[in-house]
């Protein structure tokens, strides 16, 4: 079968057309879902990509929640679907509940672009099946407002529970302060809900998928996603 | 007809905020036959304002090479176009936000980004990259440091929100600059061919639509305050900057790239420097056409605005098509997909007049001709500064204040020579999925999809020798253009010019502005790179005093093939490390005027500006670049502030490899105290670090030899020092914590410090 992803598209979004090239380069098809519309025309994965969605004059994300097309994406996750939410679409995913926690202004007060290295720090989720746990994935991130946090008890559920997926680390896997570009608790750079298939990230898998560009770790988290559906179709 | 209502003739200061003289005025009056009412007056003020008109440098600027058998436009559209084949087309243009940066640091600098975007999305083509030139007054002032990280932050904040990859640029920081900081902002797009709009009005009756933001009081007079000095009560011309949104700008963006293959589709064109007057007159006077507006028509912010403030607003965000008529509807729903108001707010006449109403009556009506062309070209007197007896003139024969060790440190840790990466990972450098080499880079690369070629964008400028000698340093600006490219692999295609500068008026700036015009057409004549696009910023003076002539230089050019692009940084111990170009210059053999060694260590600008010969330029960067094609080198670098050390120790940070080489020159029998520094950090141009495996030695020789590039080989590669045999050496990580402090241990001390 060939998988297909649905890329969302909001006026404010940006890196629609760097999804469409990653999963193209994953083997994947990609179609794109216009925020206004409430189909997800067959997708089998969501992907809300990274940009500006509305502008996010005021909390990102905070208007997107409300966009027609997230009424799918709710159903689509609520019945197991995969959803991956990159930057932008990880700020969306908390502010519609999909995801625990908030995404704040940088520690730094500034815009950060950078290479980031991340631990991988569990695999039961369709876009890091295919990682070994421990390992690490050289992903650029391109964010103001990217600093996770939650409340002590959600913290404590995240890791009880093994959400946290992705923490910012040097590039043998140390967490250590330098390596935390935005000063995320814990250096949490991407977290899952309950049933894993919802991962929302800040960091740029899109940017990282060809070596001409700098790496090529980040095709992993769409290919793994293609293995997963092709593994549970089969 | 009705005639408009005549006017009492205006007072000698509303023709002062108008930027109008008073034979200017009188010419108004002997073209239109009749004094200008109120409107028409501020009307003709803003297109014929030096910012709209060019009327002091056109003259000047007609020398400049615009032909070329890769150019598609030339200067006269939004931006310049070249051919990159295969029916790819490359659209850009640089331009000025200089006078609303000094006012309000984060929209001026924003809404300057936002403007060059429109200048080239009205072409057709999408926004790929954006590039800038900054400078600012030196940062242990506190007022230049908010000035400085509130221009970065407009930069990034408007660049980062509409996704176009910030990719490369230049800083620099001299206390010339205090009062009158500069932000040049180059935008560069990619179109195919049957995608290129131009900004032209035809067909009469067809409708004029007015897409975007509504139309608000902001901005009005911002292109008469751009042709204005700044005073000292510069703060109180806040009202003249526009605000930017970025957001809006990202929705008219997509929807005009939807639009401009349109068959119907007949103009389209950027709401600029003097809003809806200029854009229409504009595109009227290129189609040879007229265009009427009424104003009730155009949707606005705020009540009670009267036509000429709807006539002159400088709103952002906002563009004018002409459609083919009853083609409109379908234009205005395709805008509404993105959430875009638009309005029909006039039509195209037969008869070459702009005509304004309101509500049915005529309000205005002017010749386009007198509008666009009818001011007086103007050509002010020019003289050469007289000579100020610097003592003494050769900065050789001073006695350097420090030892070459600390001299050599104390360059690293200026934030001319240092790391920008402070400035750049603020911006979204990578956002499109094709930035091959960024920011940091000699010259910014990015992939051109389903191709072997990589497109090649750098922004450069002569640094204080521009003062020196005007003409030879606007040279200077484009060879190290020249260069930059060449050290990526990169052969150019065409340039864009900035030209920033003082009060014309004042004989020795016009002189300067002269002078420099013609170093650029001799640069680009010799090296034939055409000039496709430009922008000039005049008045760049605050209470009587010029900035330095600042001519800023973009230049776009192609990698043959992307696997073998170049990097600076050394790749591994062993290799060789070579000087590309002369061993020496000057009658000395060591040149120290204008460099940023005689500023720091002296405080003067004194002495001639780097001699420059334009043919062994073009020579060497043809040999760089074959020497490219041919892997034959592992690296290469361009030579440029703060000499030779400072290339080195930067290569060498960059490949986290220390290195030794030998100066290029054994010192003369007598040396003048300075020498030994003018070896190591005198600015001579036309020089490559070099770096390439000892196998590949005779090949590479043999090469430059074929191009008469004088070529030597200095040292090598390894080690945990940079050294330059005998004279100093500096431990690599004491080089690179200098490089990377630079500019981040002035404004974070400062941060703390609490400002």
């Amino acid at each position: 079968m060939t998988v297909c992803f649905g890329i969302v598209v909001f006026p404010g979004t940006w890196s629609d057309r760097d999804c469409v090239h990653a999963v193209e380069l994953a083997g994947a098809e990609a179609t794109l879902l216009w925020h206004a519309d409430r189909d997800l025309r067959g997708a089998d994965i969501v992907v809300l990509p990274g940009g500006f969605s509305y502008g996010d004059y005021l909390r990102t994300g905070a208007i997107a929640r409300f966009a027609p097309i997230m009424e799918a994406v709710r159903e689509h996750a609520w019945d197991g679907g995969p959803v991956l939410g990159i930057c932008n679409g990880f700020q969306i995913l908390c502010e519609a509940g999909l995801l625990p926690g908030a995404l704040l202004r940088n520690d730094s007060l500034q815009f950060r672009c950078q290479p980031t290295w991340l631990r991988v720090d569990t695999h039961s989720t369709p876009f890091l099946v295919g990682c070994h746990p421990g390992s690490t994935l050289r992903v650029p991130v391109s964010h103001g407002e990217g600093r996770f946090y939650a409340d002590a008890k959600t913290l404590a559920q995240l890791n009880s529970e093994g959400r946290v997926a992705l923490r910012y680390s040097e590039s043998d896997g140390q967490l250590t302060p330098d390596a935390n570009p935005n000063g995320s608790l814990e250096n949490i750079a991407g977290i899952l809900n309950e049933q894993g298939n919802v991962l929302g990230m800040m960091p740029h898998p899109e940017r990282a998928c060809e070596e001409l560009l700098g790496s090529a770790d980040g095709l992993q988290l769409f290919s793994s996603a293609i293995q997963a559906l092709a593994a549970r179709a089969g | 007809m009705n005639q408009p209502p005549a006017a009492a003739g205006p007072s000698s200061s509303e023709l002062r905020e108008l930027a109008l003289s008073e034979a200017e005025y009188r010419t108004a009056v002997a073209l239109l036959g009749r004094a200008p009412n109120r409107l028409e007056l501020g009307m003709l003020g803003a297109l014929w304002s030096e910012h709209c008109s060019y009327k002091t440098s056109r003259p000047l600027l007609r020398q400049l090479p615009s032909a070329g058998p890769r150019v598609v436009q030339g200067p006269g559209e939004n931006a310049g176009v070249v051919d990159l084949g295969g029916d790819l087309l490359c659209c850009f243009k640089i331009e000025s936000h200089n006078h609303p940066s000094a006012v309000e640091p984060v929209q001026g600098a924003a809404t300057g980004v936002g403007g060059i975007l429109r200048d080239v999305f009205a072409m057709g083509a999408r926004p790929v990259a954006l590039l800038d030139g900054i400078r600012f007054g030196e940062l242990d002032e506190p007022a230049q440091r908010h000035r400085f990280a509130r221009v970065v932050e407009g930069i990034g904040w408007y660049g980062n929100c509409i996704g176009v990859p910030t990719v490369g640029g230049e800083t620099y920081f001299d206390s010339p600059y205090r009062h009158n900081c500069l932000v040049n902002a180059m935008c560069v797009g990619l179109a195919r061919g049957d995608q290129l709009a131009r900004a032209v009005a035809s067909g009469p009756g067809n409708p004029v639509l007015l897409v975007g933001a509504d139309t608000g009081r902001d901005g009005i007079h911002g292109a008469t305050f751009a042709s204005m000095q700044l005073g000292k009560g510069a703060g109180d011309r806040r009202p003249a900057v526009q605000v930017g949104n970025p957001f809006l700008e990202k929705c008219l963006l997509e929807a005009c790239l939807e639009l401009t293959s349109d068959p119907d589709l007949i103009g389209l064109q950027d709401c600029g420097a003097a809003g809806l007057t200029s854009s229409c007159a504009e595109m009227a006077h290129r189609g040879g056409v007229g265009i009427e507006i009424a104003v009730d028509r155009v949707s606005r912010r705020e009540r009670d605005m009267t036509p000429y403030e709807v006539m002159l607003s400088e709103s952002q965000e906002r563009m004018v098509l002409v459609p083919r008529r009853g083609s409109e509807e379908r234009f205005q729903a395709a805008f509404q997909r993105w959430g875009l108001h638009s309005d029909v707010v006039g039509w195209v006449l037969e008869e070459s007049v702009f005509r304004i109403t309101d509500r049915g009556h005529q309000v205005a009506s002017l010749p386009i001709s007198v509008l666009v062309s009818g001011f007086p070209e103007r050509s002010p007197q020019s003289r050469p500064p007289e000579v100020r007896s610097v003592t003494p003139a050769d900065p050789l024969s001073l006695a350097p204040p420090w030892p070459v060790a600390e001299a050599w440190r104390r360059l690293l840790s200026s934030p001319n020579c240092g790391d920008t990466r402070w400035i750049w990972r603020q911006y979204d450098h990578q956002v499109g999925d094709d930035t091959v080499l960024g920011p940091g880079a000699d010259a910014a690369v990015l992939r051109l999809r389903g191709r072997r070629d990589g497109l090649a964008m750098t922004v450069d400028s002569a640094h204080r020798s521009a003062g020196l000698d005007p003409r030879r340093a606007t040279a200077i600006g484009v060879a190290e253009a020249l260069r930059n490219l060449a050290c990526v692999g990169a052969e150019p295609l065409a340039l864009t010019n900035c030209l920033n500068f003082g009060d014309p008026d004042q004989p020795e700036v016009m002189w300067q502005l002269k002078e420099a015009v013609a170093g650029l057409a001799e640069a680009a004549r010799e090296l034939g790179v055409p000039v496709v696009s430009g922008n000039v910023s005049l008045y760049n003076q605050f209470d009587g005093k010029g900035i330095p002539p600042t001519p800023t230089l973009g230049m776009v050019g192609l990698v043959a093939d992307l696997e073998r692009r170049l990097g600076a940084g050394f790749v591994e111990a062993g290799d060789l490390l070579a000087l590309l170009g002369p061993a020496g210059a000057g009658p000395q053999g060591v040149e120290l005027g204008g460099s940023e060694y005689q500023r720091l260590a002296h405080g003067t600008l004194a002495g001639s500006a780097p001699e420059l010969d334009l043919a062994a330029e073009a020579r060497s960067a043809a040999a760089v670049r074959e020497a490219a094609a041919r892997s034959l080198l592992r690296s290469a670098h361009d030579c440029s502030l703060g000499g030779l050390a400072v290339t080195l120790a930067e290569s060498a940070v960059l490949g986290g490899l220390g290195a030794r080489i030998r100066a290029p020159l054994p010192p003369p029998p007598n040396p003048p105290p300075g020498w030994v520094h003018g070896a190591l950090f005198g600015e001579t141009q036309g020089r490559y670090l070099i770096s390439l495996r000892p196998d590949q030695l005779a090949a590479a020789q043999a090469l430059f030899a074929e191009y008469r590039a004088p070529f030597a080989v200095l040292g090598e590669v390894g080690g945990g020092k940079v050294a330059v045999e005998g004279l100093a050496e500096i431990e690599l990580a004491e080089a690179q914590a200098s490089l990377a402090g630079a500019i981040p241990s002035r404004m974070e001390r400062a941060a703390r410090a609490g400002r």
